[in-house]
């Protein structure tokens, strides 16, 4: 048995019917897309699984013919993870292109030339997502999102930067459910196999910085989330109160990066609180 | 009798479109011989209107609406929209229409509001739960989280309903290991109040999407017996085309009388009883 099925075998609830899965994620990003009068797509592709399971899942949806990949590298990025990213551009034969964002953040932090790492890596992951932005006029195609479940309610990630897109269709999955996915729809075996890394300095890992690993959160996530245990339940269910606490303790102090802005209020009819309407409006 | 289930997929808040929608599907059913068109709840309008509610809100006398009922003139129809009353209240409501007239409207009664569902927010409450005569019989239409209180279509059956048609909007959920939670849960509801009831249950159910929320479509029909006749396809538009014979429900009811032994007066007696008993335990200090 292979790691995910282990996995799987492990927390059987955490398991997606995988046919039906892709049925739905390919038709509803069809559908949003066209909807809104586009008919390409476009991604940052970092060679990690979260944006390989998504270009997957575009291919699926659009054809390879409608989907661009772009791989965006600073200098210090692993050389490891552009090959992998290339694996995933070869094996669907999308088109893509490679822009290296070395100059740009380089010739901002001459300024400031202490900042800490967290600072580059949002910096970074800001100016990977300007540039999808503007291919995205240029392409005339949609910025497709690369955030799973896991990474939103942690809070994992940056704000306007890789959390930012016009459609994701990972938001409601777990990372082991993304393993899953990415398996089943041929995902590189490179890319399913490393360690999630968000690659800001050399063997940084996600789950090291994160002090837990995905698997243990995801499933601590499923019965906090989605099943609303109590406190008492999850300590029954085997999880350490201070994992739980840490954990619940992200997920509130993050809230802020999964909404909009907040609006003063002023009228009778506010944006997003009493003038509310979905974004398929008339679609 | 050929029953169709227009399974389409409404833009959301564009009457113009859906209306286009609906004069199709209805060609599409005359053209096979289809005696009674079922459109999903808010087939009209979209489901998550939000406050496109209060814009896409018809009376019963707009032209649109009226052309509507006037296309009932070759072929019975069902379709959902929402209802401005005289009083200015929006229903989410279900229209019976046949031979170019009203027949029946069917204001939902329970409008879930939970979750991911806000339509206490925008509509109001239906207050009547009853059969009807058509010229099929007599029916009864319930509006999705309708059918999920076993009062519903229980009072329907009582009220001498042999076929109950169910207009929906129940979004693609739970999608487990074995499959789409949402559609699981809508086959044993359909199947058991169809055998409880001895009535035909006909399930007529959007596809498409609403920001990001995908309705799955399957339409279903069930005997009165219980079992499945026919579903239609996922996620993708199509009208379902079900064959029903009416001897089926005579047969179901002398097989499993249910509603011959139906003890109406006791439950009437003992809903009073815990009617009395729940309000006065609400005053009690």
């Amino acid at each position: 048995m292979n790691k995910i099925e282990e996995m799987l075998a492990r927390a059987p609830y955490l398991r997606v019917n995988e046919k039906l899965t892709v049925a739905i994620l390919t038709r509803a990003l069809r559908e949003e897309v066209e909807k809104a009068g586009f008919d390409r797509v476009i991604l940052g592709l970092s060679g990690g699984i979260d944006s390989a399971l998504s270009l997957y899942l575009c291919v699926e949806a659009f054809g390879k013919d409608r989907v661009t990949a772009v791989r965006m590298p600073y200098k210090t990025s692993s050389p490891s993870s552009l090959a992998d990213a290339q694996a995933a551009i070869d094996d669907t034969g999308v088109e893509s292109l490679t822009i290296d964002i070395t100059p740009q953040i380089d010739a901002y932090f001459e300024r400031f030339p202490d900042a800490t790492p967290l600072r580059r890596g949002n910096k970074m992951a800001r100016e990977r997502m300007t540039i999808l932005y503007d291919l995205s006029a240029q392409y005339n195609a949609l910025v497709i999102g690369t955030s799973n479940k896991t990474e939103l309610l942690l809070g994992y990630g940056t704000q306007y930067g890789d959390m930012a897109s016009a459609v994701n269709p990972l938001g409601d999955l777990y990372k082991t459910q993304v393993r899953q996915l990415s398996a089943y729809l041929g995902v590189p075996q490179q890319i399913i196999n490393k360690p999630p890394s968000a690659d800001l300095w050399q063997d940084q890992t996600d789950e090291g910085e994160l002090g837990f690993s995905y698997f243990d959160v995801d499933r601590l996530l499923y019965y906090l989330i989605d099943c609303r245990y109590t406190r008492e339940q999850l300590s029954e269910l085997g999880f350490p109160s201070d994992f739980v606490e840490g954990v619940t303790r992200r997920i509130v102090r993050n809230q802020y990066k999964r909404r909009l802005p907040v609006i003063l209020k002023l009228g009778d009819r506010t944006i997003g609180v009493d003038f509310r309407y979905l974004r398929d409006w008339g679609l | 009798m050929r029953i169709g289930l227009a399974q389409i997929r409404p833009a959301l808040g564009r009457l113009d479109r859906n209306l286009a929608l609906h004069r199709e599907m209805i060609q599409q059913a005359k053209e096979k011989q289809v005696d009674l068109v079922i459109f999903p709840e808010l087939s009209l309008t979209g489901y998550q209107l939000q406050d496109l509610t209060y814009e896409v809100a018809r009376t019963m006398d707009h032209p649109e609406i009226q052309e509507m009922v006037s296309l009932s003139k070759e072929v019975d129809l069902v379709f959902g929209m929402v209802e401005e009353s005289p009083d200015h209240i929006l229903y989410n409501a279900g229209v019976y229409a046949s031979g170019g007239r009203i027949v029946h409207v069917h204001r939902k009664v329970y409008l879930p509001t939970y979750g991911m569902f806000d339509e206490a927010r925008y509509f109001g409450r239906g207050r009547n739960i009853r059969s009807f005569e058509t010229r099929f019989g007599r029916m009864g239409m319930l509006i999705c989280e309708d059918m999920w209180h076993v009062s519903a279509p229980y009072l329907l059956a009582q009220d001498g309903a042999e076929w109950l048609i169910v207009l929906s909007n129940s979004p693609a959920r739970r999608v487990g290991s074995e499959g789409l939670g949402s559609e699981q849960v809508w086959h044993r509801l359909l199947s058991n109040h169809a055998m409880l009831q001895g009535s035909y249950v006909f399930f007529a159910h959007r596809v498409g999407v609403e920001d990001g929320v995908t309705f799955f479509g399957g339409s279903m029909a069930y005997d009165p017996f219980g079992r499945l006749i026919k579903q239609g396809a996922l996620f993708e538009p199509e009208l379902v085309l079900v064959d029903v014979k009416p001897d089926q429900i005579r047969r179901a009811r002398f097989q499993m009388p249910m509603l011959r032994d139906e003890d109406v007066e006791l439950t009437a007696r003992e809903l009073n009883r815990i009617i009395a008993r729940r309000t006065e335990e609400g005053t009690r200090s």
